[in-house]
């Protein structure tokens, strides 16, 4: 029982490891800011859920401590996470950041335009 | 539906009253009798059942929770590859949803699915503009995700 115990709670801390380190890898090889902003929202929400799931059956297996803290962690990060995501990548776009040079469509740029000529003739 | 829930607990306490019971079970039973209740005198309340609505946003908490790990294998396979075979692009996707929420939920799954991350959303809120990480040949598939998170979330908030 003790075994299963451990071996849950290591299984739960190492895939959540393995996630932060696709996140990181994912950070130095994609080419620009949208695509790294994909391993940056999901990959990093869901590993440190993970780790954070991992603490809190070590918690409540082990010392026998159920913590609802993690739990609201968890929740959190899982409401947080891809409203960062989109935040970084709207920021992004509206201050000028460039795609990959191989990317091979874009609806924003076009109706961005469009709003803009809109305003100005609403001021005139 | 919050005059169902509330009517509920007015239910369970009635029958913690009636047993002069006042522990935690004694709540979950007379609950349970609540929920009977409601479901037999359904067409003389207003609005539809509301354990309905929440079984709906059980199955849609799964299908997130479903999609966020497909999400992170395909991130997963996608940078182990010497080469990277992804082909970036930021494409236009008109919703049906009229509610703040709903289309705050929307762009949330969509983040949280494989390949898809919603840049922003259009003046009038008609129409969302999302960055796909592998455009060419997923485009169908995520179109068929996307009616089906739509449907979803129609579902829970049908009155």
């Amino acid at each position: 029982m003790e075994i299963l115990k451990n071996s849950l709670i290591i299984l739960t801390t190492s895939i959540g490891l393995v996630f932060i380190v696709v996140t990181a890898v994912g950070l130095i090889r994609l080419p620009d800011v949208y695509s790294r902003t994909h391993a940056a929202s999901k990959s990093a929400t869901l590993g440190v859920m993970f780790i954070l799931l991992g603490v809190f059956l070590h918690f409540w297996l082990i010392k026998d401590e159920v913590n609802t803290r993690l739990l609201l962690g968890i929740a959190f990060l899982f409401m947080t996470g891809p409203v960062g995501g989109h935040v970084i990548g709207r920021a992004a776009y509206l201050s000028g950041v460039p795609m990959w040079k191989h990317s091979v469509k874009d609806d924003l740029g076009p109706y961005l335009k469009e709003q803009k000529k809109a305003h100005r003739q609403s001021i005139d | 539906m919050a005059f169902q829930v509330l009517l509920n607990f007015f239910i369970a306490f009635l029958w913690m009253f009636l047993s002069m019971n006042f522990t935690l079970s004694t709540f979950l039973i007379g609950f349970i009798l609540g929920i009977i209740m409601i479901l037999m005198m359904n067409r003389f309340i207003p609005g539809r059942f509301y354990m309905g609505r929440v079984w709906a946003l059980v199955k849609l908490f799964f299908l997130f929770l479903k999609e966020l790990f497909l999400a992170n294998f395909q991130v997963l396979s996608l940078i182990i590859r010497p080469k990277m075979p992804i082909k970036p692009a930021i494409f236009a996707l008109p919703t049906v949803l009229e509610k703040e929420w709903e289309i705050t939920l929307l762009s949330n799954l969509i983040t949280l699915t494989p390949g898809t991350l919603v840049v922003a959303i259009s003046e009038d809120s008609k129409t969302l503009f999302i960055h796909a990480l592998d455009y060419g040949d997923a485009e169908e598939a995520i179109d068929s995700i996307r009616n089906s998170f739509e449907r979803a979330i129609l579902e829970v908030s049908r009155t």
